[in-house]
């Protein structure tokens, strides 16, 4: 029995969690055990999993044992356990992180108790996503991330929040619908829902109906990966969900998206009969996001901005269905997951830290607190990609990919990232100047513990979370900070640390987890190499899942013009 | 395959007035229209099950090519539970709505609009900067040597620099573009000093 058969424990892990954790919802110690240990296992079996499809090999487990094209399977390779291990390493560290804050600010702000199984089932809906071979379950999939964040998204229920949830919930709801659709008009075509059975009856179809059902996923899941003209909604929406929820959004939930677009450009429908247009999407996607980040003062809805912009890095390198090419955007969307969510972690302390997540209020953190200041360079460095980084890696893959490719909207699309990155880097470097290396006194309204005089002692033991050297400069924060929670009335005054040990931890971990996928990028660039040419052969997926003796059809189309 | 009309012109109807719906700014109605949006797309999936008469359900006397489709009703009746929970959560979330702004309506994005309306002028970027930037105040000359420190905005020496590009001139004062309307420039520097509207800091301390 190979390893790979217990693929369905990564879903039904987070969701007994969930269970478990609906259940200790009175005992917060044991909730928090529960969904960090769960959430562990998880990411240890899916360690296994991707080392077990590591050389290749694609495995499909069907579940309750019907035979596939009629039952449901869930199939491991190696892009899906790829993603499965980035996802749930990064939701552990936003989990820890997310705990670290509920036991420093209380319950007041974010109910912490339905936070726990919430974000299991986010995490359960994310795997199934990942790994389901029917086109219905990814659906299902879908349904059960978006509706778990619904709930995070408007954790509280304070009015920014509802206001945002509202933009949320309407988007997905129809992206969702579109989805619906798509996958009912699939079956009315063909009759079948399974992916590796629709991969062979979805090449018998004439032209026309093909490009109409090609077309409506896409535009399905263009809304759910924030794709240029169906991108409006992130950056009004994400900002204003507390910081570990958007940063789990972030580097999630677009990705779900994207990853179900690369399923949808290589299984069903290979060729290029759409990729011109996706060319175009990408470009635009790219430069229209980084010159909104460019706009914006506040950091969550800069760093929102070039969420989107970047998503079109990923789009280019699957719109070219090369083998470089998709492998540089696998590589680029594992390291985008992590360095994103990172880079909202970090802003979430920040806010903490300096009191807003404004720019125009931010001044000196860099003298305050150096490590904050470490923390946000790096990722915010390798998101702009600065060359040792693994931003500047993936983003090389794309660019040879795209010189390779060598038409004139390649070309454009070459210059197009190349502009994007440099513009990424001036935003970064905006933040930079002005949160952090800027004197506090110049920021328009600073929080005064940014401005507390140095020499002042420091109340409390509750700042002890760093390292000794830091603490010189943070002798200047006097005042105990209130919780921001308790803004409402003078009883709740509760002091809280600025930057508690489980935050800030979490945090460096993921910052040290982007680094090592610049360390381990040549293993990477070979499993997303690996990757990206059995997923554009199609023939170990659908081999996998319907069977040895199943002839694969060619991948040029009789009508498009194929290469 | 041959499909009931009746059954798709109903769809094609719910379809029609869900579209309408959902683009009002009344929640309530955008609800609506998400509610008729699913259930048409339940008929569109309850047509591709073929055509009604066939048996639905096991029985010994039916031939095996006989049966209806089984799996689209299976699709829609999770697609039921799916469109039931989503109409539960903005049920409560109107209710939300209603209990914080008495509104039914939604609200627009203020950020956005602040964003909008920020003047292009940054007093920190776009500032007027003496040429010599040196500590010691010898002279504070300008780029063409002329005494700049009580140089007044705007009295249309471009030479002087550091003005930025959308600046303007018009009749001794300089302006700037500020979402869809021109302001002086030193409104618009007053405007990132404390104490301007466009600044406010909230209770909860995020500057919005």
């Amino acid at each position: 029995m190979n390893i790979a058969s217990l693929a369905p424990l990564a879903v039904v892990l987070p969701i007994l969690g969930a269970a478990l954790t609906f259940l200790l919802i009175r005992h917060s110690r044991a909730q928090r055990a529960v969904s960090i240990g769960l959430l562990s296992l998880t990411l240890l079996l899916e360690c296994f999993l991707m080392a077990a499809v590591w050389d290749g090999g694609t495995v499909a487990v069907s579940i309750g044992g019907w035979i596939p094209p009629w039952g449901i399977v869930l199939v491991v390779d190696q892009f899906s356990s790829l993603m499965l291990v980035v996802s749930s390493a990064v939701s552990l560290a936003v989990l820890v992180y997310a705990t670290g804050q509920g036991m420093a600010d209380g319950d007041k702000d974010a109910p912490v108790s339905i936070f726990h199984p919430t974000y299991l089932i986010l995490v359960a809906g994310v795997s199934n996503a990942f790994l389901s071979g029917d086109l219905f379950n990814l659906y299902v999939g879908f349904e059960i991330l978006l509706t778990a964040s619904y709930v995070l998204m408007t954790l509280g229920g304070t009015g920014p929040r509802i206001r945002a949830g509202v933009t949320y919930v309407v988007v997905s709801v129809v992206s969702s619908v579109l989805f619906l659709i798509s996958i009912a008009m699939v079956y009315g075509a063909t009759g079948t829902v399974n992916m590796a059975d629709l991969a062979i009856k979805l090449g018998e179809l004439d032209q026309g109906t093909k490009t109409l059902l090609h077309v409506m996923l896409l535009v399905a899941f263009g809304i759910k990966a924030a794709v240029f003209p169906l991108s409006f909604w992130l950056p009004d929406s994400y900002p204003t969900a507390p910081a570990p929820v958007t940063a789990v959004f972030a580097g999630l939930l677009t990705k779900v998206g994207v990853y179900a677009m690369v399923r949808t450009e290589t299984l069903l429908f290979p060729g290029d009969t759409l990729n011109t247009p996706l060319m175009i999407a990408a470009l635009l996607t790219m430069v229209v996001g980084i010159l909104g980040a460019l706009a914006q003062s506040d950091i969550k809805r800069l760093l929102s901005f070039t969420l989107v912009s970047h998503i079109g890095y990923m789009v280019f390198g699957l719109a070219m269905s090369s083998v470089v090419g998709l492998a540089a955007a696998i590589f680029y969307v594992a390291h985008h997951i992590t360095i994103q969510t990172s880079l909202f972690l970090v802003t979430g302390l920040i806010e903490r830290r300096g009191g807003s997540s404004s720019v125009d209020r931010l001044g000196g953190l860099a003298k305050i607190s150096p490590l904050l200041a470490i923390l946000f360079f790096i990722p915010g460095m390798n998101l702009a990609g600065i060359p040792p980084f693994s931003g500047f890696l993936g983003k090389v893959g794309l660019l040879q990919a795209g010189v390779e490719l060598g038409t004139p909207l390649a070309y454009a699309l070459v210059i197009g990232g190349v502009v994007t990155s440099l513009l990424t880097l001036l935003a970064v470097a905006r933040v930079w100047n002005r949160a952090f290396w800027r004197r506090p006194a110049d920021a328009e309204h600073p929080d005064p513990v940014l401005l507390a005089a140095p020499g002042q002692p420091v109340e409390g033991e509750a700042l002890d979370d760093e390292a000794p050297a830091d603490r010189a400069g943070r002798t200047g924060l006097a005042a105990p900070v209130l919780s921001r929670a308790g803004s409402g009335g003078s009883s709740t005054l509760v002091r809280s640390t600025l930057m508690p040990r489980t935050m800030v931890g979490p945090t460096a971990g993921l910052v040290v987890l982007g680094m090592a996928l610049t360390v381990f990028a040549g293993p990477l660039f070979g499993l997303s190499d690996r990757a990206a040419a059995e997923m554009l052969d199609r023939g170990p997926y659908i081999h996998a899942v319907l069977g040895e003796d199943v002839t694969v059809p060619a991948v040029g189309a009789p009508a498009g013009a194929g290469k | 395959m041959s499909i009931n009309l009746a059954l798709l012109l109903v769809m094609g109807a719910l379809y029609a007035c869900g579209i309408y719906l959902i683009l009002e700014r009344s929640l309530t109605r955008v609800l609506l229209g998400l509610m008729l949006l699913a259930n048409a797309t339940n008929l569109l999936i309850l047509a591709t099950g073929g055509y009604s008469g066939l048996a639905p359900m096991f029985s010994k006397d039916t031939a095996a090519g006989d049966y209806n489709d089984p799996l689209p009703q299976a699709l829609i009746l999770t697609s039921i539970v799916i469109s039931f929970a989503v109409t539960a959560f903005m049920l409560g979330i109107i209710y939300r709505t209603w209990v914080l702004a008495r509104e039914d309506e939604i609200q627009d994005d203020l950020e956005d609009l602040r964003v909008a309306e920020t003047p292009s002028f940054d007093a920190e970027d776009d500032a007027e900067i003496p040429a010599e930037t040196s500590e010691f105040p010898l002279t504070m000359l300008g780029g063409d040597g002329q005494d700049i420190s009580d140089h007044r905005p705007g009295s249309g020496d471009e030479t002087s620099g550091g003005r930025e590009a959308g600046a303007r001139v018009h009749g001794g004062t300089a302006t700037v573009l500020a979402g869809d309307r021109e302001m002086p420039t030193e409104h618009a520097a007053q405007e990132e000093k404390p104490g301007s509207p466009n600044v406010k800091p909230s209770p909860e301390g995020d500057g919005q």
